[in-house]
């Protein structure tokens, strides 16, 4: 089965960046499958159910509701559309929820496009209804079961999941309410929802980092870093807890990487300098390396969406840069060479979900900021400014990611919007870093 | 009626005096009679002073001094053994001022042929956390290698990276990133009697 997370991205790739007919405000509802089959010039609308403009943000206009849970529900959706950064959303503070049929003209002067109207059925269901305002209609309804205990992980879970399709129905791409972000925090793995909430200790995790996410969502891979200073590779099954240990040449094994399609498991190893090495996770046969370093430093591999390529840190030119090799590690080419100076440091890449941009990061002034460079120009964009900006990831919307950041203090996570460049903090408390978003689930 | 408050009332003040001399020299503030002493510690009686009992003592004191001094050489070889290196930023050769202190590792590690080493590579805290593991590993190999053509087994040298994650100063400075920039020596294994070469 192809993880959803990597159907979806072939999707973008056909559809370019979704540039837009500009000013255009018709509604038209066209079937997904008719979609696909449209031309993938960059000036068409993407049109399933409404004609979403990217660098928009459509108006949503947010129903009151009377009561809990369907508050609480409506609370978590507005803030899941907010976060989105592809909705503006129109909360209004109080009011009555509506009952009959809703005055769409009403919600057309508010600048609503969509009106989204949330209800807690007495058997504690949840239903969301998607209006659109010009069509006078309803575009698309949500129906899901919300699982005990009210606003309890596997509730919240349930809800973003709703955000998400409300999203989606919307804007023609799936929300990522419903993910969560791995990263480290006090020598152990951390687990937090998308919007900051349900913080959590990944357990039996000590000395975790550098995690990432297998594509299905259902498993993990990280570095076990013992007190010794050994090394080894874990790929952990979260529903099990069942681990498996991978090693490839020596006591140094590190920034461990899933393909796309799951099936093979590539890290950094190497007793005198360190490679990329690659293995099954399903089999028992040993590792084998990819690059060929000659006693370089090699690290911090990330896959091209399609799985054929592979961008890394290496120093092979006295500094660290980032560098795009084959997947069986051959052809490789530097990807950041802006300035070789012996102060430039680039690193930590993570490939975009839609294939196109690889983020990293890149000594300025003495600290580290987040930056993004484009796989077929090299055009590059710095993404922030403020304090040391580290360890990138892209969330599978392709659009938004996660990094640290030392701009509050403590070091903490943080998501930036790569369109609009809105910035907001993700994490709090002890300090946090190395964060992996996942795949949807 | 009076008088037994007032025993039980002396009563409680002498357990609480003596538990309290558990801890401390009590500071006997006890208006009533302090609880009885403890009997003398008995101190074994004199030896009767004779030409054997003084040569006893002399080859006694004889082997104390020399245990004192093989000690000492134990620990001053553990000393030259666990001295670090340090290095410059991002780099993982082995500087010409750092040699010495490699140098005077090796006739130890020829002394005690059954002693192990682990190197543990630290690096200071300006590259990024993934790519300074790596860095660190390459310091520590470095360090073996050099050991190795000074004539050192290979299989007694094992190499760790800590990356920048043990800092041994703290600070954004160049003094805490010289400091940092190092590699630690352990003794993992026949480290128990070093012999000074």
């Amino acid at each position: 089965m192809i993880p959803r997370r990597f159907r979806r991205m072939r999707w973008d790739r056909k559809f370019g960046r979704m540039r837009c007919l500009e000013g255009v405000a018709v509604l038209s509802l066209v079937l997904a499958s008719s979609v696909r089959a449209q031309d993938t010039t960059r000036t068409q609308g993407v049109r399933i159910g409404l004609t979403y403009t990217a660098g928009t943000r459509p108006g949503v206009y947010i129903l009151p509701v009377s009561g809990a849970p369907a508050d609480s529900v409506r609370e978590i959706v507005a803030r899941d559309l907010d976060f989105s950064d592809r909705l503006s959303v129109i909360r209004p503070d109080g009011g009555e929820a509506p009952t009959g049929a809703l005055n769409y003209a009403l919600y057309a002067q508010l600048g609503a496009v969509v009106v989204v109207q949330v209800s807690v059925t007495p058997g504690g269901s949840l239903h969301v209804a998607v209006h659109d305002v010009a069509g006078t209609r309803v575009l698309s309804v949500v129906d899901r079961a919300l699982p005990a205990p009210e606003l309890g992980p596997d509730w919240r879970f349930v809800v973003h999941g709703a955000s998400d399709e409300v999203e989606k129905s919307i804007t023609g791409e799936r929300g990522i309410a419903q993910t969560r972000i791995l990263f480290e925090r006090s020598r152990s793995l951390w687990i937090v929802d998308a919007d900051g909430a349900n913080a959590h200790p990944v357990p039996n995790t000590p000395g975790g980092m550098s995690a990432a996410w297998h594509p299905g969502g259902t498993m993990i891979t990280y570095q076990e870093f013992a007190n010794d200073g050994h090394h080894a590779i874990a790929v952990r099954d979260l529903t099990s807890g069942a681990t498996k240990r991978f090693t490839g040449h020596g006591t140094l094994n590190i920034t461990p990487t899933f393909s796309p399609d799951g099936n093979t498991l590539v890290f950094a190893s190497g007793e005198d300098g360190t490679d990329l090495y690659a293995v099954d996770p399903n089999g028992t046969e040993h590792a084998r390396r990819l690059t060929l370093g000659n006693g370089t430093s090699t690290s911090s591999p990330t896959f091209s969406p399609d799985g054929r390529r592979i961008a890394y840190t290496s120093n092979r030119l006295g500094h660290a840069e980032v560098y795009i090799t084959d997947a069986d590690g051959t052809n490789p080419v530097p990807l950041t060479s802006g300035g070789m100076s012996e102060q430039s440091f680039r690193s930590d890449p993570d490939w975009s979900p839609d294939g196109r941009r690889v983020a990293y990061q890149s000594k300025v002034g003495g600290v580290f900021q987040v930056m993004t460079i484009n796989v077929r120009d090299q055009s590059v964009q710095a993404l922030t400014s403020e304090g040391s900006n580290e360890e990138p990831s892209w969330a599978p919307d392709g659009r938004h990611l996660v990094f640290s950041s030392t701009r509050s203090g403590v070091k903490q996570l943080w998501v930036i919007d790569t369109e609009s460049f809105r910035t907001r903090q993700l994490t709090r408390g002890a300090a946090a870093r190395l964060a992996s978003w996942s795949p949807h689930f | 009626m009076f008088a037994l408050r007032r025993s039980l009332f002396a009563l409680t003040l002498a357990v609480a005096s003596f538990t309290a001399c558990k801890a401390k020299p009590a500071p006997a503030p006890a208006p009533v009679a302090p609880p009885p002493a403890p009997p003398p510690a008995a101190r074994p009686a004199p030896p009767p002073v004779n030409q054997d009992s003084i040569d006893r003592v002399n080859r006694e004191r004889a082997a104390a001094a020399e245990r004192d001094r093989m000690a000492a050489a134990t620990a001053r070889a553990r000393a030259t053994l666990a001295e670090k290196i340090f290095f410059d930023y991002d780099k993982d050769d082995i500087r010409d001022d750092q040699r010495s202190t490699l140098d005077a590792k090796v006739p130890i590690l020829n002394a005690n042929p059954n002693a192990r080493i682990r190197i543990g590579g630290h690096t200071d805290d300006r590259g990024s956390d993934e790519y300074n593991m790596a860095l660190g590993q390459k310091r520590a190999a470095a360090a073996r290698r050099y050991l190795v053509s000074r004539g050192i087994a290979e299989s007694r040298i094992e190499t760790v990276s800590f990356g920048k994650e043990r800092p041994a100063m703290q600070g954004e400075n160049e003094d805490a990133w010289s400091k940092n920039r190092r590699d630690e020596f352990d003794v993992v294994a026949g480290g128990e009697n070093l012999r000074a070469p």
